[in-house]
C-alpha cells in the first residue's frame, strides 16, 4: 500500500447506516468489499484443509511465489492476474513433485525444498521488477495488496476461479479429510492419497494466487492461517470448523475493509491485526475452557465410581 | 511353510490364502515362497522380529504392497478387491496432540471417509450411519470421550477408537498391526480382550500383529512365525518350540515354558552371525545381519522385559544395528 489521503471525506459518523451508505456510494469500496468477500470465502475453506494438514509453509510459498509471478507478467507485458496464478500453480506442481515418503523425516525434507523454492523464487521476484524498471510504486502493491484499486472485471476473474476451486473442494472433501488425517487408513480404503496431495497443493496455489492479489503476496496468511487457525481452535468438529473460518474471514475482511476506509493506515495492516487478534482470542479462550473442563472431569470422576471405559463422564459434552 | 492346520471355520474359502508368495521391496526380499492359509473365524497371530517383514505381510493381504511371485487370495478373490470386508488398523498410529479432529469424526471416517462429494445432512443413510457409529464407540467402550478432540486422548483410547473404526464397516477379515503397541500392560490386556471378544461375537477372522505373544495367548487359534525371509504356521504348541524356531531362524534357540502357561523364548547370541557388518546385504533373505541380534534379543524380549533389560542395552551400545525399522525396546515396560 503506497501512502494515501484517507478515504474518507469526513470522519466517520459513529452511526453504522450512514457510514456504511457513505463508503457504498463509492464504486472502488463496493469492489474491495467484493473481492474482499470472495477472497474470505476461499481463503477460510481451503486454509481449514492447510491448517489441518500442517501445510502453512507451502501456503505461504505458494503466495510468495505469486510475487514473482505477477512481476514476470507485468514485465512482459502479459494481465498480472494470469501472472499470479502461473506463478502459484507452478510451484504447487514443483512442491508436489517431491516425493513424499510416509515416514516422519519426509516432511522436514518437505519444508527444506519448499524453503529453497521460495527463495529462489523472492529472487526471481526482485530480478523482474527490475529489469522492467521503473514499477517500483507497484512492488509494494504486489507484496503488501491493493484491496482499494480492484476493477469490475478482476471481480468477475476472482469470483470464477474461487467458484471453480471451491466445487472442486466440494467434491474432494470427504476423502481429503480421510487422507490428511489417518492417510494409511485411507490408502487402504482406495483412497488415492498420493493423487490428492497433489491436488490439493494445485487447489492451494490458485487460492494463494487468488488472495495475493487482495492481500498482497506476503499478507496471504491474514486470511490464509490466521480465520482457520482460529476456527480450529474453537472447534474440533469439521463442517462447523469449516463454517467458522469462513465466517471469521469474512468478518475480518469486512471489518478491516471498514476500518481503513476511515483510517490513513493500509488494509493489509488492519486485516492481520484483527486476524491476529482472532486467533490470540481463540486460542486463549481455548486455554481457559479446556482447564475448566478438565476441573469439572476431575470432580465428575472422583463422583463416579467408574468400571474402565464405561461410565459416561461429564468430559463427554461435545468439543 | 506348513499350511495351517487349524479346525476349519464354516466352510466356503479361506479368509486368506498365500501360495508361495515372495514380496521384494527396494530390490531385497522381505519373505519369499511363503504359504498360508487363515481359516474364516480365527483368531491368528503374526509374530517375528523386527524388520522381518510382518507388517509387509499385512499389507500385502491389504494388496497395498505387490507381490514378487505367488499369490495372495482374500475370501477367494485377489486382494485389494475386498475393499470394505477388510478392518484395518495400521501400525503405530498416533494423533499429534494438536489434532483438532474429534474421535467420533475419526469413527465416522472409517464409514464413509472415503466417499467423494458433500456429506449433506439429509443425505440418505445418514441416521443408520450416525447409529452405527455410536454403535461401534460403545462397543469398544469409549462413549464417554469420543467427542473429545483425537490428540488430546491416551494412547489407549485412541486405540480403542481406532478398533472402532477399523470395526464400522462390518469387516469380515480384520488386519491389526501391532494394535497393542504403546499401551501399558493393563491397557494391552482389556484391549487385547476387547479385539477377542468382539470378532468371536461377529466371527470376524483377525490377523494381529504382535510384539508379544503373551498378552494374546488364550485368545488365538493360531501363529504365523515370519523371521529370515520365511514364515512358519500353525498352532501356538507347534510354531513356538525350540525345534521350529532353530530351524526357522538357523540358531539354537530355546522356548521355555513357565509354571502360569506364559512361553519364554531364550536365543543365544550365535557368534557366527557376527562376522558379517551390520551392512551387508549380500543374503537376500536375511537382509540385515545386524538384525540377527535384534531378533535375538527380541525374543528375549517377547516376554522377560523386566529380566533383560541390561541384556537389550549391551546389544544396542555393542554393535550398531542398522534400525531402518522400529526397534523400540526402550518402550517395553
Amino acid at each position: 500500500m503506497t501512502f494515501r489521503p484517507v478515504l474518507a471525506l469526513a470522519g466517520p459518523a459513529l452511526n453504522p447506516v450512514v457510514d456504511l451508505r457513505r463508503m457504498l456510494a463509492l464504486h472502488f469500496m463496493v469492489n474491495a468489499f467484493r473481492a474482499g468477500t470472495i477472497v474470505a470465502v476461499l481463503a477460510g475453506t481451503v486454509g481449514w484443509f492447510m491448517v489441518l494438514r500442517r501445510q502453512s509453509f507451502a501456503g505461504h510459498t505458494l503466495a510468495v511465489v505469486s510475487f514473482p509471478g505477477a512481476a514476470a507478467a507485468i514485465w512482459l507485458g502479459v494481465s498480472a492476474t494470469a501472472g499470479y496464478f502461473a506463478g502459484s500453480i507452478v510451484a504447487a506442481l514443483v512442491i508436489a513433485l517431491v516425493p513424499r515418503p510416509a515416514s516422519g523425516g519426509a516432511r522436514s525434507q518437505e519444508s527444506a525444498v519448499i524453503g529453497t523454492v521460495q527463495a529462489f523464487a523472492l529472487a526471481c521476484g526482485a530480478l523482474f521488477v527490475s529489469l522492467y524498471g521503473g514499477f517500483l510504486d507497484s512492488i509494494t502493491g504486489l507484496l503488501f495488496g491493493s484491496f482499494l484499486g480492484v476493477s469490475d472485471v478482476q471481480v468477475v476473474t476472482l469470483a470464477a476461479a474461487a467458484a471453480v476451486v471451491l466445487a472442486v473442494v466440494a467434491v474432494l472433501g470427504r476423502p481429503l479429510l480421510f487422507a490428511t488425517v489417518d492417510e494409511q487408513v485411507a490408502a487402504a480404503r482406495g483412497v488415492p492419497v498420493r493423487a490428492l496431495s497433489v491436488a490439493f497443493l494445485v487447489l492451494l496455489g490458485c487460492t494463494a494466487a487468488e488472495v495475493s492479489q487482495i492481500t498482497g503476496a506476503l499478507l496471504v496468511f491474514a486470511l490464509l492461517v490466521m480465520p482457520a487457525a482460529a476456527a480450529q481452535q474453537v472447534t474440533a468438529r469439521p463442517l462447523v470448523g469449516l463454517a467458522l473460518a469462513v465466517g471469521f474471514g469474512v468478518a475480518v475482511a469486512w471489518v478491516s475493509l471498514a476500518v481503513a476506509f476511515y483510517s490513513p493506515w493500509p488494509v493489509g495492516f488492519w486485516v492481520s491485526t484483527f486476524g491476529f487478534a482472532l486467533y490470540v482470542g481463540a486460542a486463549g479462550g481455548r486455554v481457559v475452557v479446556a482447564r475448566r473442563r478438565r476441573w469439572l472431569r476431575r470432580d465428575g470422576r472422583a463422583a463416579l465410581t467408574t468400571g474402565r471405559g464405561a461410565a459416561v463422564a461429564p468430559g463427554a459434552v461435545g468439543a | 511353510m506348513a499350511e495351517v492346520p487349524i479346525p476349519a471355520g464354516p466352510g466356503g474359502p479361506p479368509a486368506v490364502r498365500l501360495v508361495d508368495a515372495s514380496v521384494r521391496q527396494g530390490g531385497r526380499g522381505v519373505w519369499s515362497h511363503v504359504d498360508l492359509v487363515v481359516e474364516p473365524g480365527t483368531f491368528i497371530a503374526v509374530l517375528g522380529p523386527n524388520g522381518s517383514g510382518k507388517s509387509t505381510l499385512v499389507k500385502a493381504i491389504l494388496g497395498v504392497v505387490p507381490l514378487s511371485g505367488g499369490r495372495i487370495e482374500v475370501f477367494g478373490r485377489p486382494p485389494g478387491a475386498v475393499g470394505r470386508d477388510i478392518g484395518y488398523l495400521p501400525q503405530r498410529r498416533s494423533f499429534e496432540s494438536g489434532l483438532r479432529v474429534r474421535g467420533v469424526d475419526i469413527v465416522r471416517m472409517g464409514a464413509d471417509g472415503d466417499r467423494w462429494g458433500l456429506p449433506l445432512p439429509w443425505g440418505p443413510g445418514r441416521r443408520a450411519r450416525d447409529a452405527r457409529v455410536e454403535e461401534v464407540i460403545e462397543l469398544v467402550g469409549a462413549t464417554a470421550y469420543a467427542s473429545r478432540p483425537i490428540g488430546e486422548m491416551s494412547g489407549g483410547e485412541q486405540q480403542r477408537l481406532l478398533i472402532a473404526q477399523s470395526l464400522i464397516q462390518r469387516p469380515r477379515l480384520l488386519l491389526l498391526d501391532e494394535p497393542l503397541d504403546s499401551l501399558d500392560l493393563p491397557n494391552q490386556a482389556a484391549v487385547a480382550s476387547l479385539i477377542a471378544e468382539i470378532s468371536r461375537a461377529a466371527g470376524i477372522t483377525v490377523l494381529i500383529v504382535a510384539h508379544d505373544v503373551n498378552p494374546i495367548a488364550s485368545a488365538i487359534d493360531g501363529v504365523v512365525y515370519v523371521a529370515r525371509g520365511r514364515a512358519v504356521s500353525g498352532t501356538p504348541d507347534e510354531v513356538v518350540t525350540s525345534e521350529t524356531l532353530s530351524a526357522l531362524y538357523g540358531t539354537p534357540i530355546e522356548v521355555l515354558t513357565t509354571n502360569d502357561g506364559r512361553r519364554v523364548v531364550v536365543g543365544q547370541p550365535d557368534a557366527a552371525s557376527h562376522h558379517a557388518g551390520p551392512h551387508d546385504h549380500g543374503h537376500d533373505l536375511d537382509h540385515d545381519h545386524g538384525h540377527d541380534l535384534d531378533l535375538l534379543d527380541h525374543l528375549d524380549h517377547l516376554d522377560h522385559h523386566d529380566h533383560h533389560d541390561h541384556h537389550d542395552h549391551d546389544h544396542d551400545h555393542g554393535h550398531d544395528h542398522d534400525h531402518d525399522h522400529d526397534l523400540d525396546h526402550g518402550q517395553h515396560p
